[in-house]
This record gives structure tokens, sequence and C-alpha cells, in this order.
């Protein structure tokens, strides 16, 4: 016998009470990291969209969003499309400040005979762009050619297979990072190969309002302004000297997006919190009646020779015990909660929503184990010192 | 001597509305030696228990010092004294002191893993000797209240104490038990001399005394050291 078996013996002479501490720390360990990995993966969404728009200024005909919505499309992933002359794109490049100006193109596949998926296409010019671009490159080492297409994460198609849109086969070269946005289900091809795809939906029939020719049609300009120039001064110049388009920071098309997660995790910590303190006060007085309960066991301790320091420890020792077996157990549970339902939250909420990195992860339940100990340990730091504090003699002489 | 007690004293304060001192033991003075087994009789309330519980380190005195050979218990550290407690007094307190969660052969053991690891043999001797061998798997809620008597004896026993304070040893047990319970601290006391306190109402246990004391009022006078086998 081994007295650091002592406090494990303990706990399992009293099963009811023993579990019904477990499940106490398992809730609170359960809410902690449900609560951090949500929050976390809604900041890493919006983080990985920003990376991904990689822009300071989007620029799109003045009509666009009364046909589809912008960020519905970058969030949600809704198809769409809307265009305008190609020769806004030197009108943008001639505003000063403005570094980069890169294009992109939209179609709308369809869920029809035509299509393998219903996708949203995105044309870009790889000698310009600077926001597809560069996750392409970390997924691919193979540039773009006509009818290459490298896809998103989410879309029904791996890399080596086609993908057949409006009748045309493409070839997918490259399957990109997932960013937990409605970018990932998009498809992503060259402006060359965009031309094709829109020639061959018009020839379907399809109608995206098409009015000249397809080649001379792009739909937002993606900017990067030069250093040293205010972002708000170049938008504003670009709404002023590029007629029909209108130009808006990519950071303002996601205030409300930020907001939202800012009210979510300050909705989530509150939460969070209470649920704290309510284990907190139960787990005192829970620590506090087991003490009172024991009385006579601890005194006896006492009589053999345990001092008040080892008696405290056997206290703490017991309530680590718990805090360990719920926190593994809150985690557990979580984890199958919150990670195989992460695209329904993700639907639920609306927002971006990327599952952190496993280190990160990792890193989330070993603080959430920490914070399960602290609070076991803290509760029952009171209970413990009371209990040192017993007149033995008085505690023998009780129940005798 | 090897445990001293001098000029020893507690008070507590009741709660009557006003300061009210209540003395449970007033000025004792007593030694206990090695090789002998000493008895103290009283009534209930006398102070016996307050005592013994000051004897073995449990109860800070209001007044008085304690010595276990040159140490003067209540001027240690807790540490210090709990250790010296675990090593050299061993104390039967009154009632039940079983641990639950553990088997009788794991609660014998358990002094001696508190610093260091059990002596299972001596355990299992000790246990042996007081015929509860055949509970040593057992669960403290399957004894009667005898067998855990004894168990708490074997407990004290197997750390070969200098000291053994022992709160009516006897109380629980039978006319035949309580005469092998009784053997065994007068052996004790001879063969490794243990010197040995027994707290007890039993006029039993005054026919293994070397030393009787009586205890009334929370005093123990001159005039109650009714024998000493060396005077």
């Amino acid at each position: 016998m081994k007295l650091r078996q002592l406090p494990l013996k303990n706990l399992l002479r009293r099963p009811g009470r023993t579990a019904a501490l477990v499940l106490l720390t398992a809730f609170l360990a359960l809410s902690v990291f449900c609560g951090s990995v949500v929050v976390r993966s809604l900041q890493s969404g919006l983080d990985s969209l920003e990376a991904r728009l990689g822009a300071d200024i989007i620029v799109m005909p003045a009509t666009a969003e009364s046909k589809v919505s912008f960020k519905n499309m970058l969030l949600q992933g809704t198809t769409g499309a809307f265009y305008m002359d190609a020769s806004v794109l030197e009108k943008v490049r001639e505003v000063e400040g403005v570094a980069i100006a890169a294009p992109q193109t939209f179609l709308a596949s369809l869920k029809a005979d035509c299509c393998a998926v219903k996708v949203q296409v995105i044309g870009m010019d790889p000698a310009t762009d600077f926001t597809v671009k560069p996750w392409i490159d970390r997924s691919t080492s193979r540039a773009l050619e006509e009818m290459d297409v490298a896809v998103g994460c989410d879309v029904t198609a791996d890399v080596g297979e086609d993908l057949r849109i409006y009748g045309l086969n493409t070839h997918v070269v490259a399957k990109l990072a997932e960013t937990g946005t409605g970018l990932d289900t998009a498809v992503y091809c060259t402006l060359d190969t965009m031309k094709r795809l829109l020639a061959a939906a018009e020839e379907k029939g399809v109608g995206h309002k098409i009015t000249s020719d397809t080649s001379d049609m792009i739909s937002a300009v993606y900017v990067k302004v030069a250093e040293g120039y205010d972002v708000d001064a170049v938008n504003n110049a670009l709404n002023g000297h590029v007629r029909k388009v209108t130009a808006v920071r990519a950071r303002s098309m996601f205030t409300d997006v930020s907001d939202s997660l800012t009210g979510i995790s300050q909705t989530v910590a509150l939460l969070i919190g209470a649920v704290w303190v309510l284990a907190f006060v139960i787990l005192l007085i829970a620590f506090a009646m087991m003490v009172n309960e024991r009385r006579r066991e601890f005194a006896v301790l006492r009589l053999l020779g345990a001092s008040r320091r080892g008696l405290s420890r056997l206290m703490l020792a017991e309530s680590a015990l718990c805090s360990l077996a719920g926190g593994m157990i809150g985690v557990g549970v979580a984890a199958l909660a919150v990670f195989p339902f992460a695209t329904l939250i993700e639907t639920r909420l609306g927002l971006p929503y990327l599952t952190p990195p496993a280190r990160e992860i990792l890193a989330m339940a070993a603080g959430t184990m920490l914070a399960t100990l602290l609070v076991g340990a803290l509760a029952s730091a009171w209970s413990a010192w009371r209990l040192s504090r017993t007149d033995v003699g008085i505690a023998l002489r009780e129940g005798v | 001597m090897i445990l001293k007690a001098e000029n020893l004293s507690k008070r507590y304060m009741r709660k009557t509305g006003q300061a009210n001192y209540f003395h449970a033991v007033k000025g004792v003075s007593l030694g206990l030696r090695r090789g002998e087994l000493t008895v103290l009789m009283g009534r209930s309330g006398s102070g016996k228990t307050t005592l013994l519980h000051m004897l073995s380190g449990l109860l800070t005195p209001s007044e008085g010092v304690v010595r276990l050979g040159d140490a003067d218990l209540y001027s240690m550290d807790d540490e210090a004294l709990s250790r010296l407690r675990n090593k050299k007094i061993g104390v039967v307190p009154q009632g039940r002191s079983a641990i639950d969660s553990l088997t009788v052969l794991e609660n014998v053991l358990l002094p001696g893993t508190m610093y260091g690891s059990g002596d299972e043999k001596e355990a299992l001797r000790w246990l042996d000797a007081l015929e509860i061998a055949h509970l040593a798997g057992a669960r403290p809620a399957e004894l009667s209240g005898g067998e855990l008597r004894r168990m708490a004896l074997a407990r004290a026993l197997a750390r070969k104490p200098a000291v053994l304070l022992a709160d009516e040893p006897t109380g629980d047990l039978d006319d035949v038990s309580t005469e092998r319970v009784l053997t065994a601290l007068k052996d004790v006391t001879r063969n490794s001399g243990t010197a040995v306190l027994i707290v007890s109402h039993d006029t039993e246990a005054t026919r293994y005394a070397d030393v009787l004391y009586r205890m009334d009022g929370g005093m123990l006078k001159e005039e109650s050291l009714i024998c000493r086998a060396d005077a």
C-alpha cells in the first residue's frame, strides 16, 4: 500500500459523490473547451478570409450589390456574377496610390447536366493576381494553363480529375487549403479559361446578361495600395475617378462579420464566466460538505502522523483527480460535439469558420485542463485550509 | 521517563455570553516510563481523553509542557511533531478510527506509509496476535466494533512505538477479547519496553497496571497515585 493511492481509494469508495464532482468539472471543461474552439475557429475563419482576399480595396460594378451580395459570395459560397468593362482595370491602375490592380471574372456554374457541380468559378490573371495565386502556389508548383482549374477544399473533385463546367472539361491541378469561407466551394482558373467558359455559358443560353464581348468583361478588381498611401484616400480617389464602379475597403466588408464575432466572443466569454462561477461555488460547497462529513477520518489521519500540509495535499490530490477525470471527459465530449459538427456550426452562425490547427487545439485542451484543475484546487483550498485548522481532539470525540 | 508532562492544563471558553473558562485539565504532571503500563481511571468528563490528546501532541495545552525524551512536543513545528507522533507515539482513539476506503491490512500499514513504507510482516503479526488476521482483506464496514478496536490497536502496535496511548481500548470488547487485548498490551510493555497508558472505565484494566492514576475534575492529585510497581 502506498500513501499516494489513498486519494484514489477515497474517491472510489464514494462513487456517487465522486461521479457528481467529476460531472460538474466535466461540464466546466466542456463549456470552456467548446467556447474556446468555436471562438478561435471564427477568428481563424475571419483571419483566413482576410488573408485570402489580401486586397486593401475591391472595385466592383456600381450595380453589383443589387445582383448578388459579394459578402455572401465570400462567406457562404453563394454563386453569382456581375460584370463591367475590362477598361476599368486600366483606369484603376491610373489612380495614384494603386500599387497592384488584379482583375477577376466570376461565373456561376449550374446544378444541371452541363455542370458537374454548382460552384462559383473565378477567373484570375496569374501575372498580376496577388489574392488566389499565392494559395494555388502553395498547393502545386505547376502554373495554371488553359482549361486547368484549382478547386477549393470543399469542391467534390480531386487533383487529376476532370470537372465539367458548361459542357467543357476542365482539369483539376490543385486543391486549395481550407479557409472556412465560401471560397472553399469556388473553382479558380485563368482569365483565358474563363473566356472559354463564359462563351460556353452563352452558348448554353445561360442568362448572365453579358451584353458585350466576353473577352472584355471582368467582375472585380482587387487593389493593393502602395506603401505610404492612405487606403481611405485611395478608395475615395477610385470612387471619384472611375465611373460606374464602387470601390470598397476590403476590411469594411467584414465590419459586421467582425462585430458579430466580437458579440459571439463576448457572449461565449460571459457564459464560460457564469459556468465558472457556478462550478466554483458548487465545488466549494461540495468540498466543504465533504470535509464536514469526513472530519473524524481526517482527525484519525492526523493522529496517525499526517501533518496539516499532508492533509491539505490529500484533499488537493482528491480534487485534482476529480478535475483531471472531469477535464478529460469534458474535453472529449466537447471534441465529439464541436469537430464533427463544424459545418453545421458554420451554417448556423453564417460566419467564416475555420477549425484551428491540431497544435492549437491541443494547446486549448491543455489550457482547459489547467483551468479545470485550477478551479478544483481553488475550491478545495479553502476546505483544506479549514481542515488543517480543525481541532483534532474535538473531531475525534465527534461521532464516537 | 520517556514521556513527561509538567503542570498541564487545558481551558475552554464556554459560550455563555460572558468570559467563562472551563478547565478540562488543570495542573496535571505525570510521567510514563519504558516498560511500564499505566492505567488512568476516572469518571466521564473528568478530563482523561483531553489529557491523552495533549500527551499525544494532538491538542495544544493552555499551559504546561509535554516532553518525549528531550523533545518538547509543543515547541516543534507541525511537520516535525507529526513525524515524531508517527514514529514514536501510537494512539488508539475512542470509537471508530478506521479509514473506510482501505482494507484492514491497509489500515494497519497506513501509518508506516506516511513517511516510508509499511512493514507488512509486522502488520500481519499483530493482526494475528489480536486474532483478526483472517480479516486482513476485509473492509472496516464488515467488522464488528470489537474487531475494529483490535485493528486500531494492531495499527498502533505495528509501528513499534516508544509510547502507546490507548483511549478505552477494551470499550467494545467482550471479556475474552478484553483479556486478550490487555495481555497483548502488557506483553508489549514487557517485551518491547514500550511505555503504555490506558485510559479506561474498565476496572479489569487495573489488574494489568504497573501504575494506576485516578482523575477527577481535570486534576490528577498526588494522592490519586494509587500504586507504582517500584514505589
